[in-house]
């Protein structure tokens, strides 16, 4: 979208503005770092969107109709699948946003090892004092960390480690504008 | 040959009218006319051997589709380079490349170089449809100036075609079969300690992944150099004329 397009919506569609929701699950909040990064362009951005929930705003809660969620990260924990079910429920453009999110990237790394393995090699093979894995109040480890689409539906993908913040700012554009975004002339996997 | 067979073959490359000696193939013929048919295992200087199967071609008049750096033209052919149908298998090859080792292009030496990274970028591939098989693999890093990461090779061959045809060490082979295959070093030795190695690092620079790297680069800073390879050929070649 241009800025004479987005000014336009801005004049015309001031009531209706989309409800949008960033969320980072097993990601290093990098994606985030970047979305941040796109500057004084937030400022248009939310002329024309409501961030509802984000870890950028203080939302306990992830709220029902949302039309644009960003999911960082790959799924790790059953946590991260529960989070992902109920957010794929309640979003209608559900954005895969950054590698982890698509190929599982870093966090996949653990996957040819193992949960057990991996958990050992943590926090069992080291010099320190009461070595243990911790089990109390944290989620249970998935068997793999998995991409999103191997669970959910994902309607877009925004390749990248991270993906620019230009790249972030065509996709969300794009999505405001009610268009899918191509985006393989701007980005690609590990960009 | 028959006395009818004509030396120079007339046929048609996406409706371009082109023409083909004897020896050339479809992908030669393609490239002096300025059709860029993707490719992975293929390499100037090098045999073609047709395993990455992405330069298929369709042929006008059948429902086959044939590797374009080894099949030769035929007088009168209808080639067609792109289509719905060749992007469809072409986008499934490199998928399931992606998904058969570990490629984490965000930790990788040739992240930014590396010619599967682009390919899928090139064909649009944004995300894999298939599964992540994640195998383990052992890493060799027994060579004081390279190494192998298993995890990252796409098993095209160029690095036993490079040692073997080039250097004439034939130091790299494949073992196995299909999903199991494997680039090894001599009898799958480790590569340090390799009796037939000269050293000379080709098989890194011909790698089109982070496969084959030099040792103390970090991520992004494995470019390859490929410059020697054209150049080696045509000097053997003159030197044999």
């Amino acid at each position: 979208m241009t800025s004479e397009e987005m000014s336009e919506k801005k004049a015309t569609h001031k009531q209706e503005k989309l409800r949008l929701a960033t969320i980072w699950l097993d990601g290093c909040s990098g994606c985030h770092m970047s979305f941040l990064d796109i500057d004084e362009r937030l400022i248009e951005l939310s002329e024309l969107v409501e961030m509802v929930f984000s870890p950028l705003v203080d939302v306990k809660v992830f709220p029902e109709d949302v039309d644009i969620t960003l999911v960082e990260g790959a799924l790790g924990t059953e946590e991260d699948l529960h989070k992902l079910k109920k957010i794929r429920a309640r979003t209608k453009t559900l954005v895969a946003f950054g590698d982890c999110a698509i190929t599982a990237n870093i966090p996949s790394m653990r996957n040819p090892f193992g949960v057990e393995e991996t958990l050992k090699a943590v926090y069992l093979d080291k010099e320190a004092l009461n070595l243990q894995i911790p089990v109390e109040s944290v989620p249970p480890l998935l068997p793999r960390a998995l991409p999103l689409h191997n669970c959910v539906k994902v309607d877009v993908f925004i390749p990248g480690c991270p993906p620019s913040a230009d790249t972030i700012f065509f996709a969300l554009s794009e999505l405001i504008a009610g268009r899918t975004p191509n985006l393989m002339d701007k980005t690609r996997f590990g960009a | 040959m028959s006395p009818t067979t004509p030396l120079i073959k007339t046929f048609t490359i996406d409706g371009k009218p082109v023409s083909a000696t004897e020896d050339e193939t479809i992908l030669d013929v393609a490239r002096q006319n300025g059709i860029d048919i993707p490719t992975l295992c293929n390499l100037e200087g090098l045999t073609p051997t047709g395993q990455c199967r992405l330069c298929m071609v369709e042929i006008g008049g059948t429902n086959r589709m044939v590797p374009s750096c080894v099949a030769k033209p035929d007088e009168g052919m209808e080639i067609v380079t792109d289509s719905e149908r060749l992007l469809k298998y072409r986008r499934m090859i490199v998928e399931l490349l992606f998904s058969e080792r570990n490629h984490i292009c965000a930790v990788c030496v040739t992240n930014g170089h590396c010619e599967l990274q682009a390919m899928a970028q090139r064909l649009g591939v944004d995300h894999i449809r298939y599964g992540y098989l994640h195998p383990r693999f052992r890493l060799d890093g027994s060579h004081p100036r390279y190494e192998v990461d298993h995890n990252r090779c796409i098993l095209c061959g160029r690095c036993v075609r490079v040692c073997d045809e080039i250097e004439g060490a034939h130091t790299r082979d494949l073992r196995n079969r299909g999903i199991k295959t494997l680039v090894i070093t001599d009898f799958d030795g480790r590569w340090g300690e390799s009796a037939t190695c000269t050293n000379c690092g080709k098989c890194v620079h011909v790698c089109p992944t982070g496969a084959l790297a030099e040792k103390g680069k970090s991520v992004a800073e494995m470019a390859k150099q490929r410059h020697f390879l054209p150049y080696l050929v045509m000097r053997r070649k003159g030197l044999k004329k």
